[in-house]
């Protein structure tokens, strides 16, 4: 008993930056992973609400789509079919690009990644065009529900992969000035796992516009 | 010929205090704005509800007109339960929550400073509706249709601002979350199991999850809402196939979690403040732990009793659910009975606010239970009664815990003693005008009054209780003197604390007060939940 109680001294605490960081002490997930596996799950709550409002309001439609838009949901002939096989590309290539400087392979993680973002660009380019066809056909933001809710959750998706690409370049800038490697590279996977969860949301969207059937 | 001599300055480069806090990223340091901001917006929405309290003193219409009472209890609402009671709670966690796990800082330091600054500024979109043509007057619920911008309903560009700064807010709070609960996994400190955490950094996390699960939820029904409001959406539009029963559903979706954010971390300042002045350990450490992960997970499968009278929900089911919450709260309230019973009780001003929420939160809890069975919240449903729940929990509930948390930990953000006499005071002011003001409104509610009206008929019998109700907001505004007062005396010539003035068990007390920017220079061991009584009294032989 006295010696378990003398030995309940003080220790120092030793003031190395790292040192407190679990990451690179006691291993595990590293904080930055953890705290973009936290974003994401905000983040699919935040579809979550968008998917119930279109569920909601698609099951108190009598007819959907309404007859004057069904043919905007065809995927063929279409460009939302190309868009979609290209952002499900990209999400190998970016895994890609995540297995190469797990390696250290530095080369061929700046050219998958490279191609990442170009095929990202490309998406966000196919959707413009999309959108404005549809805008041509009569279909707007203010053309009832439909509308409303086909341009929310298509555009919020937009909005994410307008985001992942911005994050996808920095990490593709960032391996360019070199500053990743096999032993460094959290914000790699980061933006990888943000970059899958855009990729399945649009699955998600794709299923639940184009592939279920309408009704009425 | 000259010479030049360099001086090598130990010191860091030296700027302004100003310059110093705008730009800071220590935990404490934001945790104090957080704290000093929410007081600001407590006293603004303060005094938007004596404004509101004072109109229905006498019925007619006084001050006011209908519209600007609107406005009025909205913002009041808004401004209290976004602006000062979720950044109050967060503002401690904050401070403390580091601290409490022996962690440098947060996780993530720059995106702490980024949450805490979004709420100023949200603070100031929600106060600039004032000055461009009215704010949001549809209530702080802003139920669709009456918050479309149809021309009866909202048109104007107040409630836009007003879904802006909730946006901000909303993402302020699940940026925060992110940071606590990366903090609480990764950064404890040696031997600081998950079991041996204090109970206040089990709160925050449970809070965190639920902050993290619910507040994009709400986000996205307001982003509906702005699509509704601005570019023709038709979301919530009946005439265009759009349903407002699904706002409400979206929107309780968030907020009964919120309710949870609201109370859990103050009833972790308690169970942090009950066992220090009972010299006792808390009674049940791990069945309060499973009670509030209990309360967390039944959180969000209660939302729609908040709609019992909407029709368009399944009332057996909710209804059961919300009386299953009873279950965990009341094991909290026999962990805090029972850490009292037969202990040391000292009663310094934290631990009277402590027993203050005991009390009135048990009230809360006990009229809540009334408002959970379906024939009775038929009757009771938008009168008074709600109102008066509604305050018992989060006045009598997160208020009293929050100023108990204020009182318990200002020696350790100033290294001074706050007056026990001005707390005690203020204490008792504080009391007898909540129960002045709020008890007669199950009373009110139960002859039928409406909430949410700015006048009432003569004859309505309602007068003598809504006097007393105004009377007794006046004494609570009143109680807030003593308080400043106290700050204001504590800051220039108060009794210096010392590192552990109420010889508590956690380890923010370990340190210095006010600990420097770092945090610890040395840890004790941690054996226990409660590590600076083993390292006073020795281990317990059993742990």
């Amino acid at each position: 008993m006295t010696t378990e109680s003398q030995s309940l001294t003080t220790t120092p605490v030793q003031h190395d930056p790292l040192e407190n960081y679990g990451h690179d002490r006691r291993g595990g997930i590293s904080n930055p992973i953890l705290g973009m596996l936290l974003f994401i799950t905000s983040e699919v709550m935040f579809f979550a609400g968008l998917f119930a409002a279109y569920f909601n309001t698609r099951a108190s439609a009598a007819i959907w789509p309404p007859e004057q838009f069904a043919h905007t949901l065809q995927v063929w002939p279409s460009l939302v079919l190309p868009a979609t096989i290209l952002l499900i590309i990209s999400s190998f290539t970016c895994q890609i690009a995540v297995w190469s400087i797990r390696r250290g392979d530095r080369v061929r993680f700046i050219r998958a990644m490279a191609i990442t973002v170009v095929l990202g660009i490309t998406f966000l380019v196919l959707q413009a065009t999309d959108y404005w066809l549809l805008g041509h056909d009569g279909l707007t933001l203010s053309s009832g529900t439909f509308g409303t809710t086909y341009y929310t959750l298509t555009g919020f998706h937009g909005a994410h992969v307008f985001g992942g690409v911005i994050m996808l370049s920095v990490v593709l800038y960032r391996g360019m000035a070199g500053q990743f490697s096999a032993k460094h590279h959290d914000a790699v996977e980061a933006a990888s796992l943000y970059w899958h969860f855009v990729d399945v949301v649009w699955i998600l969207l794709f299923t639940i516009l184009y592939i279920i059937p309408g009704k009425g | 010929m000259a010479t030049t001599t360099l001086h090598p300055v130990a010191t860091a480069y030296k700027r302004s205090t100003l310059y110093d806090w705008v730009t800071t990223t220590d935990h404490k340091k934001i945790g104090i704005m957080y704290v000093i901001n929410s007081f600001v917006f407590f006293f603004i929405g303060g005094i938007l509800a004596l404004v509101v309290r004072s109109e229905l003193a006498m019925p007619g219409l006084q001050f006011l007109t209908s519209a600007t009472y609107n406005e009025f209890f909205t913002m009041h609402a808004t401004f209290m339960i976004f602006l000062f009671v979720i950044p109050m709670l967060a503002g401690f966690g904050n401070y403390v929550v580091p601290l409490q796990i022996g962690a440098p800082d947060m996780a993530f330091p720059r995106i702490n400073a980024l949450s805490l600054w979004m709420l100023p500024l949200a603070g100031i979109l929600l106060l600039s509706g004032f000055v461009t043509g009215g704010t949001a007057a549809a209530g702080w619920t802003s139920y669709a249709p009456l918050s479309e911008d149809y021309p009866l309903s909202s048109p104007g560009a107040g409630q836009d601002l007003w879904i802006v700064a909730l946006i901000l807010i909303g993402t302020s709070s699940i940026l925060g979350a992110i940071n606590f609960i990366v903090t609480i996994f990764k950064m404890r400190a040696p031997g600081m199991t998950l079991f041996r955490m204090p109970i206040m950094v089990w709160t925050v996390l449970t809070t965190s999850v639920l902050v993290l699960m619910a507040t994009p939820v709400i986000t996205s029904a307001l982003i509906m809402l702005f699509i509704d409001r601005n570019y023709g959406g038709s979301f919530f539009d009946p005439r265009n196939g759009g349903d407002p029963i699904l706002y409400q559903n979206i929107f309780w979706f968030y907020s009964h979690p919120a309710v949870y954010v609201m109370i859990l971390p103050a009833m972790g300042m308690i169970s942090e403040i009950l066992p220090v002045f009972s010299r006792k350990p808390l009674f049940g450490y791990k069945a309060f732990v499973f009670a509030t992960a209990a309360i967390g997970a039944l959180g969000f499968s209660v939302w729609a009793h908040h709609m019992f009278t909407t029709g368009a929900v399944y009332l057996p089911f909710f209804s059961l659910m919300t009386f299953l919450i009873a279950i965990p709260t009341g094991v909290k309230m026999f962990n805090w009975i029972f850490t009292m019973w037969r202990g040391k009780l000292t009663f310094s001003t934290p631990m009277i606010f402590a027993v203050g929420f005991l009390s009135m939160f048990l009230l809360g809890g006990i009229n809540g239970a009334f408002s959970a069975s379906v024939p009775v919240d038929f009757a009771l449903h938008d009168t008074y009664f709600v109102v008066a729940h509604i305050h018992y929990v989060l006045f009598g509930g997160s208020v009293f815990g929050i100023m108990a948390g204020f009182y318990y930990w200002f020696p350790k953000m100033t290294g001074r003693m706050l007056n026990e006499t001005l707390g005690k005071v203020q204490f008792v002011l504080m009391f007898i005008g909540f129960n002045m003001t709020f008890f007669p409104m199950h009373e009110l509610g139960l002859a039928g009054m409406p909430r949410r009206i700015a006048d009432y008929a003569a004859t309505a019998g309602w007068n003598d209780l809504n006097l007393i109700a105004t009377v007794g907001g006046f004494l609570i505004a009143a109680s807030m003197l003593p308080l400043l007062w106290n700050i204001f005396v504590s800051l220039r010539s108060g009794k210096p604390a010392g590192d552990d003035p109420w010889e508590a068990n956690t380890l923010e007390w370990a340190t210095s007060s006010p600990p420097p920017p770092y945090n610890f220079d040395h840890l004790p061991e941690i054996r226990s939940e409660r590590p600076l009584f083993d390292l006073r009294h020795g281990p317990a032989s059993d742990h």
